[in-house]
């Protein structure tokens, strides 16, 4: 028995939603059992030993010449070999781009049942139950897992790491596997569009969004000035994203992305339910809006009722005073 | 070339959850039923596939009660040729359940291109359509946000942290899209009319032992009351106390 956990990595870099579920299985490993034992997926397998000091006791590394970049059908194979070996009652990801793609194919090949995006796990008397957001927040439901493993991808900025055991590390054993790269398959070339280093929404820290009381694409400067004096990444509602003065990709909200920053700064948006149940697990909530009655005051700690175009410029100077 | 697009019915975005007597489903009272939004690029896509080759069969399927075959009618009535609904009473299915189902549907049917919508915004599982895939033995791309046919090879891009992977893909795939892939068609009255007279195909389906069991279904714990802090520029400082002090987020 074990607990097995995928150590994402993005150009041979372990990403933090590897090292937050490597935290939760260190803690689970106390009512389950372990060991914890990551398995990697890359080109090479250097410098694994420290996951040691993040909680792995082990590690079963995958190297090919195409895991440089994330391959789904090369990774799955891997993973289902490192499912063999460990036979581990829990297999933890991260629920990343690669987490989400990755896992129902694991899942499928196993034929076991997968909870997604999991905010919390319960291993209560041994037997696992997994909490998860459904309907972008509105409702949580708990799942058992009749069949094991147990597979479970775990929503980042939610789960801890381990408090770090410096000098410890992990075993790093060379993981043996089967898959045939001459098949059909799909073949990531290359990316486009990087946000200049700036996290993405599902795994900020802080967010500033705006709303249709910014009037129009032309004052977004006012958001994005608060959003870099606060280190912050900027977000929109779905009015102003199906408008087109914002990409899809900063929709925050139900048919956006659901998020749960330390702060979320709602400017000029009223609130309606998809987007509340997008923010609503954030832990704190900030609403600047003219509209006392506005729903979002109704989620928000913090509110400031008046003119966002007076109240945020004069917000972003007295942030920038603070620092 | 067929192409396959699998359309899940869903809870309209704008209901108010309420919790079933059972404690572990959604109240279906007075819920309005819509065609999962993310699927409704996956229809489309399909369509303009369709009309790029100018030739080609493009099948609905959709799984449920009776109810999704009012989804279905939409499909056809968008452009679909022909429908397939994949009966079962079973209430809020799991992925895989639902997949392997799918994946027998499918496999016969010699598609090029099999759609979803890259999640169903009531389980928001975002599952399907890879587990899918490796039923098949399928290359898969989920959350193709960018779509180019180039003979048997597809090249597309999907949603990454922080910008889009670029993958080419060679057909035939499993392909799940997301919104901003192209701006989804209205159904014309032409086509609701000719949308009753193509052929829509029952099929019972048998989804075995569940993969996951679902033990409850709950409302998210209420937020503590807020409080206004102020009106206009002068709430400012109380605002800022509050972040560094109270909330300590600052």
């Amino acid at each position: 028995m074990s607990i097995l956990v995928f150590i994402e990595q993005r150009d041979g870099k372990v990403r933090s939603v590897a090292r937050e579920a490597l935290g939760e299985a260190k803690r689970l490993a106390a009512t389950l059992g372990g060991p914890v034992v990551g398995v990697y997926c890359g080109a090479n397998a250097d410098g694994l030993a420290t996951l040691g000091e993040a909680g792995a006791e082990k590690v079963l590394a995958a190297t090919h010449e195409a895991f440089g970049r994330y391959d789904g059908a090369g990774y799955a194979a891997a993973i289902a070999a490192a499912v063999k070996a460990a036979s581990p009652n829990l297999v933890l990801l991260g629920a990343s781009s690669i987490g989400k793609d990755l896992a129902p194919r694991i899942a499928a090949k196993l034929g076991v049942g997968l909870a997604a995006d999991c905010t919390a796990l319960d291993a209560t008397g041994g037997k696992l139950v997994a909490r998860r957001p459904v309907m972008a927040g509105k409702a949580f439901e708990r799942v058992a897992f009749p069949l094991a493993p147990a597979m479970v991808t775990l929503r980042p900025k939610v789960f801890a790491p381990a408090a770090p055991e410096a000098g410890k590390a992990a075993a790093v054993e060379s993981l043996t596997f089967e898959w045939d790269a001459s098949k059909p398959r799909a073949v990531v070339t290359g990316t486009t569009g990087a946000t200049g280093g700036k996290p993405d929404l599902t795994e900020s820290e802080i967010i500033v969004s705006g709303g249709r009381g910014l009037k129009g694409p032309e004052n977004f400067p006012l958001v994005e000035q608060l959003a870099d004096a606060l280190g912050a990444t900027v977000g929109a509602s779905r009015a102003v994203v199906d408008a087109g003065w914002r990409p899809h990709g900063d929709q925050v909200g139900q048919t956006g992305k659901t998020v749960s920053p330390k702060l979320y700064v709602a400017i000029g948006i009223s609130g309606a339910v998809q987007h509340l149940a997008g923010m609503s697990s954030s832990r704190c909530i900030v609403a600047i809006n003219k509209d006392r009655d506005a729903p979002i005051f109704k989620v928000a700690d913090y509110g400031v009722v008046g003119d966002l175009f007076e109240v945020v410029p004069a917000l972003t100077e007295a942030i920038k005073k603070m620092h | 070339m067929l192409q396959v697009v699998c359309i899940k019915q869903v809870p309209d975005t704008e209901t108010r959850v309420k919790v079933a007597a059972d404690g572990r489903s959604l109240d279906p009272t007075g819920v309005t039923l819509i065609v999962n939004p993310y699927d409704e690029f996956a229809v489309e896509q399909a369509l303009r596939v369709k009309e790029q080759l100018g030739a080609g069969e493009v099948v609905a399927i959709s799984l449920g009660g009776a109810g999704v075959q009012t989804t279905l009618r939409t499909a056809l009535a968008t452009g679909a040729d022909r429908a397939m609904h994949l009966k079962t009473d079973v209430n809020a299915p799991d992925a895989l359940a639902v997949a392997k189902a799918l994946a027998d549907a499918i496999r016969p049917l010699d598609a090029g291109l099999v759609w979803l919508g890259k999640q169903a915004v009531d389980d928001d599982g975002a599952q399907v359509g890879p587990m899918l895939a490796t039923l098949l033995d399928r290359p898969c791309v989920s959350v193709v946000a960018k779509f180019e046919l180039n003979g048997t090879q597809a090249r597309v891009e999907r949603e990454i942290e922080g910008g889009r992977e670029v993958v080419d893909v060679p057909l035939p795939c499993v392909l799940t899209t997301d919104k901003g892939l192209n701006e989804p068609r209205y159904a014309s009255l032409k086509g609701i009319m000719a949308a009753k007279k193509k052929p829509l195909e029952e099929r019972a389906v048998d989804l075995g032992a569940a993969h996951l069991e679902r033990v409850a279904f709950e409302l998210p714990p209420p937020r503590a009351a807020g409080r206004i802090v102020g009106e206009g520029v002068d709430a400012i400082p109380a605002l800022l106390r509050a972040l560094r002090e109270e909330a300590k987020v600052l």
